[in-house]
């Protein structure tokens, strides 16, 4: 896994479909392209979500951890 | 001969973008006005906004009634226009659930639930749809026949009223059509 640094978090603890897509879908614009976005989710729909989201946007879900009860996700803007 | 080429090529690339159900887009029915009915159609809705699709709601029969504002009284009925307004719910937050209502226990049930596990309410759900811009096209002629105006439905940033035609055309370009 190259190495990457993540220029923003997410915090989408506690939020059911379809909010940590409609939260990602609002700050993505606000990131510049290449720019990594952690979000942190409880959502175990997630782990399916933002992948779909990435290739129905045209970004890319770089890396996924799941630690402590939490879902980890690192999405880029590719475009 | 290599002009007949490229003016191929050229009308081949138009017929291609302007195929129907080319677009990047979700034309949506709304024609159900059960509460658990209108929760699937707004997540849909959301999710495809978020998604970056164009999306279209068209609200029709029994899924107008949500559009109505319980705030806004308004005038000029006639008797059946008067009891439509009362018989059916005014608003999206008096709307019930299709199966196990239990005279109204069912729906709090699943109202209490969604907001213990921090599910997005109806209210929250219409909300972000009107900051993602999602269209809601009410049908002229669902309002006509209950007698709903205009002026008690909700204010909603990108609301208008139209006909099927107006439904249609946006679902003949849309890649993803539904009806709920």
């Amino acid at each position: 896994m190259a190495e990457y640094t993540v220029n923003k978090t997410l915090d989408c603890k506690g939020l059911k479909c379809p909010m940590p897509i409609v939260k990602m879908s609002q700050e993505m614009p606000k990131s510049a392209i290449g720019d990594v976005i952690e979000v942190i989710s409880t959502d175990p729909g997630a782990l399916s979500d933002f992948p779909a989201w990435a290739k129905t946007t045209g970004n890319q879900v770089i890396e996924t951890k799941q630690e402590a009860g939490l879902i980890k996700i690192y999405v880029k803007r590719l475009k | 001969m290599a002009i007949d080429v490229e003016q191929q090529l050229a009308s081949l690339r138009s017929q291609l973008e302007e195929r129907p159900g080319a677009k990047k887009k979700l034309s949506m029915v709304v024609f159900s006005g059960d509460l658990d009915k209108h929760i699937a159609s707004m997540i849909i809705a959301t999710g495809a906004a978020a998604m970056g699709m164009e999306t279209v709601l068209f609200y029709t029969f029994w899924g107008t009634a949500a559009l109505r504002d319980p705030k806004k009284r308004v005038g000029g009925k006639n008797i059946i226009e008067k009891m439509f307004g009362m018989m059916l719910p005014k608003g999206r937050n008096k709307t019930t659930i299709s199966k196990m209502n239990m005279g109204g226990i069912g729906t709090a049930m699943i109202k209490g639930l969604m907001k213990k596990k921090n599910v997005a309410s109806m209210d929250e759900l219409f909300e972000v749809a009107g900051q993602l811009g999602v269209k809601i096209i009410i049908c002229e002629m669902s309002m006509d026949l209950m007698g709903f105006k205009r002026e008690e439905m909700i204010d909603y940033p990108n609301l208008e009223v139209g006909g099927v035609a107006t439904f249609l055309a946006d679902a003949s370009e849309s890649s993803i059509q539904l009806f709920i």
